[in-house]
């Protein structure tokens, strides 16, 4: 790429935030095609979406505190569920996760945008697009869909008023545009990461976060078409009387369960490698160590791509599937724990004789690396076929995933969040509070999900909105810990909304980090480095090594801090 | 790269392998705790599944203590001093510790997944797994190989939102569900609208019921008492609603309860959800969103009952 990386050009680099105008707050509020603001506006609408699903997870465990149905109709708990994992998945982790893309991948590769900002500016946009069709399906006669976020048919066919819109199609519609975003996104981060990184940035010099990335997101361009295309043909069983599963016309309802998980399960790992990301970039930073074994690490990603891709029937072991495919999907399952395996005993090398600061984003790192390995080894569990033809569908699989989701994933977006919050707003979170959320967060996330497996084990199906009375005791201390995680969130709020508006400046690197993007100044220049792009020379995380991670590093962070001393 | 120290140090060692033989001990115990974890063993199945889970249940208590031992120790032992931003020794790899982490998963995972394989293919010889297979010959004419001969076949058809269980040969049908001890049994389910799940937990078996296809599911029970059959698959409003009881009898007592229902008179079976509907439709506004109207309960010999204690 010809950017002028000559040392004339560093020595003159100009003090890039002294000349520009002060940038309104009202940017974030409109059709920007910058993707630190369009990252912002994702991370912002996504928390938004994420209060008002797990305000209906309180209501679900509401009603589950106590063994009969009688804090909703029954009617609503099923909506509600549905609506709880939509919400969550479609409008609240996909989106965060699309954020710290926005801001992480251009920062990080030394780009200055994204390579299609228009067609980032059009895949954000279709995110509020979508979640008010979703939250406009609460108000349509019938109330919202029903069925699951699997929405399996033909319970999601069934359409009880007959109208054309009903919850349902409105639901499938929201997926479809959904999916949509989602690929927009894809095609963008892909092709930013292969096209636009820093000279010198080969790809085995390139931040785990963006090899996660890339990984993930080359997952969503190989299955969300799977899904789009069985949803779509699920709305026109839906809405025009076609019978591709409808079974009195000759369909098949399983066929579709095959669409579905052929793209949902890759999408566990869409959500879970950005975190493994996360995690590689923040234990090195706060134990101030290299990455152990970066390449492999690197590299384990995409076998996780190509196991995550072949696995998908292990979630339908008890719906229909034939021997073969049992014990075939139970072996690919069961591979990727090697994969992962690698990645989580590099993380523990990466802390082992390290010079460990336990921060927040630290804090938070660890807990969801504890979690992700119970959460493994349930998953494991999970895959041996005779275990899971007991627990499948129980609550041993919901307790399963939101360790993976909520155990593992969330803590590692919050970490990342706490991370990089300088970075982006120019402004320190604090860490008392953010110390508070994480304890909050650890002790009630595991309170709320850890209970749920002997519920699972002792036979309590998931999505019920009644149970047996021998399930209570378990239910209360459920319903307890989500009670907590609702709480947690207060000091999060409060943390981010204090700091960014009054919080104590944050240099270019508070965190004493490797990175290209700890060479910009905080908040970065619309543009991050312009033209003034630094070559990279040596691999990430290069903590005791005293190697410089670009050409002319001593003479960018003079500046930097000159600047900083001059503002 | 860092080399490793060149003189073995003892007490480490020492102090390394006592807390692995803790943590083996630990390991083992939580493995045996697991069996309660579970509802009572009253199928063939039962002891299977629980076998393999408390195998797998010892080696990922292991896995998880090790872990979490590493992470408290560095945590404890390996944190920096306040005021100290230095960098640690830069150790970024090793090749042979790599190759060993990834070589023990991998031969753990297929060690599991061969036994796991091994019980799948038991378990398919006891039933429950081979429900879509190359024809059978025997099984065409009605029959099984040798002691898998099936002492009844009964029809289990699924509804919203009922269970309803039919013995063709005695000409029975109920919305509970007796079967006998210690006989190999063959289901045939179906469904008359959307999916559902046959599941018992207490024989630690679940099998869908796909509407438009008729699934052959076999399995023995083997112990004396009154348990819980669940939907497993939602299946809408009163889905959480459609559960049955399944009681195990000795074969006299179940042969005595067949000749009984016989010659009892058709009537309305089982549906909760039937009764709670019309409770709905008696308030005026209709609570809640819109519902798939309940099927009408199952005309059958023996109601029973769903509402007695159940052993699980």
């Amino acid at each position: 790429m010809p950017f002028p990386t000559t040392p004339e050009a560093m020595t003159t680099t100009p003090s890039l935030s002294q000349d520009q105008p002060k940038l309104s707050w009202t940017r974030y509020l409109g059709f920007s095609t910058d993707a630190k603001v369009i990252g912002i506006q994702y991370i912002v609408v996504a928390f938004f979406f994420f209060l008002i699903a797990g305000f209906l997870a309180m209501i679900i465990r509401g009603e589950l505190l106590t063994p009969p149905a009688d804090l909703v109709d029954r009617t609503v708990y099923n909506g509600l569920y549905t609506m709880h994992g939509t919400i969550m998945l479609f409008l609240f982790i996909f989106p965060v996760l699309n954020g710290l893309n926005n801001l992480l991948i251009p920062t990080m590769i030394g780009a200055p945008d994204m390579a299609f900002p228009r067609l980032n500016t059009a895949a954000f946009w279709l995110v509020p697009v979508f979640g008010s069709l979703l939250i406009a399906s609460f108000f349509v006669p019938g109330g919202p869909a029903y069925s699951g976020w699997w929405s399996y048919p033909p319970v999601s066919i069934q359409n009880p008023l007959g109208n054309l819109i009903s919850g349902q199609s409105l639901w499938l519609l929201a997926v479809a545009l959904s999916g949509v975003s989602s690929i927009m996104g894809a095609i963008n981060f892909v092709t930013t990461i292969l096209r636009m990184r820093a000279p010198g940035m080969t790809l085995f010099r390139m931040p785990v976060f963006c090899w996660t990335a890339l990984a993930a997101q080359s997952l969503q361009l190989i299955g969300l078409p799977a899904l789009t295309g069985g949803a779509v043909m699920l709305l026109f069983d839906l809405t025009v009387g076609t019978s591709f599963y409808r079974p009195e016309g000759g369909g098949d309802p399983v066929l579709y369960q095959h669409f579905f998980w052929f793209y949902s399960h890759p999408a566990v790992y869409v959500i879970i490698l950005p975190v493994f990301g996360i995690f590689s970039e923040l234990f090195p930073v706060y134990s101030r160590k290299p990455l152990f074994g970066y390449v492999y690490v690197c590299v384990a990603s995409f076998i996780i791509v190509g196991l995550g891709l072949i696995v998908w029937v292990h979630h339908m072991f008890p719906s229909g599937v034939t021997m073969w495919m049992r014990n075939l999907f139970m072996f690919t399952t069961m591979l990727i724990a090697v994969p992962t395996g690698v990645k989580v005993f590099a993380w523990l090398g990466t802390l082992w004789r390290g010079k460990l600061q336990l921060t927040t984003p630290m804090l938070f790192c660890l807990g969801g690396l504890i979690n992700f390995v119970f959460s493994g080894i349930t998953g494991i569990m999970l895959a041996t076929v005779p275990i899971d033809i007991h627990v499948s569908n129980t609550y041993f699989v919901v307790g399963h995933f939101h360790y993976v989701i909520y155990g593992a994933a969330v803590m590692g977006i919050f970490a990342a969040i706490y991370h990089w919050f300088p970075k982006f707003t120019g402004r320190m979170p604090y860490e008392g509070l953010g110390k508070l959320h994480f304890v909050l967060t650890f002790v009630g996330a595991n309170l709320n999900f850890l209970p749920m497996h002997p519920l699972g084990l002792m036979g309590m199906p998931r999505r019920v909105s009644s149970y047996d009375p021998e399930f209570a005791f378990w239910n209360v201390l459920a319903s307890l810990g989500a009670f907590l995680l609702g709480v947690s969130i207060i000091p999060f709020l409060l943390n981010m909304i204090s700091s960014w508006a009054r919080g104590p400046k944050a240099t270019h690197n508070p965190w004493n980090a490797i990175g290209l993007e700890w060479l910009l100044p905080s908040p970065p220049p619309v543009e991050n480095f312009e033209e003034h792009v630094p070559t990279v020379i040596s691999r990430p995380y290069g903590y005791g090594t005293g190697l410089p991670l670009v050409e002319h590093q001593a003479e960018i962070e003079r500046q930097l801090i000159l600047q900083e001393a001059s503002a | 790269m860092t080399a490793s120290p060149s003189s073995i140090n003892r007490p480490a060692v020492l102090g390394v392998s006592l807390w692995v033989g803790l943590l083996i001990g630990i390991s083992r115990w939580v493995g045996l705790q697991s069996y309660q974890w579970f509802p009572v063993q009253a199928s063939t199945a039962a002891p299977l599944v629980d076998g393999l889970f408390s195998f797998e249940t010892a080696i990922g208590t292991f896995v998880f203590l090790a872990v979490a031992s590493v992470m408290g120790w560095v945590i404890l032992r390996h944190r920096a001093e306040k005021y100290d931003a230095t960098d640690a020794e830069p150790i970024e790899g090793n090749t042979k510790l790599e190759i060993i982490w990834t070589a023990i998963p991998f031969v753990l995972v297929m060690a599991i997944a061969v036994y796991a394989m091994k019980v799948n293919t038991r378990l398919g010889v006891l039933g429950p797994m081979e429900h879509i297979h190359l024809a059978d010959a025997k099984e065409q004419q009605g029959g099984y190989p040798g002691d898998r001969l099936p002492a009844e076949t009964i029809e289990v058809v699924a509804r919203q939102w009922s269970w309803e269980f039919r013995y063709p040969e005695a000409g029975v049908s109920s919305t509970e569900l007796h079967l006998p001890v210690d006989q190999p049994l063959t289901f045939r389910l179906v469904s008359e609208d959307v999916l559902h799940g046959f599941y018992i937990p207490a024989f630690r078996l679940k099998q869908d019921v796909i509407p438009g296809r008729a699934i052959n599911f076999n399995l023995t029970p083997t112990r004396i008492g009154r348990y819980r059959l669940r939907d497993s698959q939602f299946s809408g409003t009163w889905f959480a609603a459609n559960q049955a009881d399944v009681v195990v009898d000795s074969q006299a007592d179940y042969q005595a309860w067949l000749n009984q229902a016989a010659g009892l008179p058709l009537q309305a079976g089982i549906s909760d959800a039937v009764t709670e509907y019309q409770k709905r439709l008696q308030q005026t506004p209709t609570p809640g969103w819109a519902t798939v109207k309940p099927a009408p309960p199952p005309q059958v010999n023996v109601p029973g009952s769903n509402a007695l204690p159940h052993d699980a």
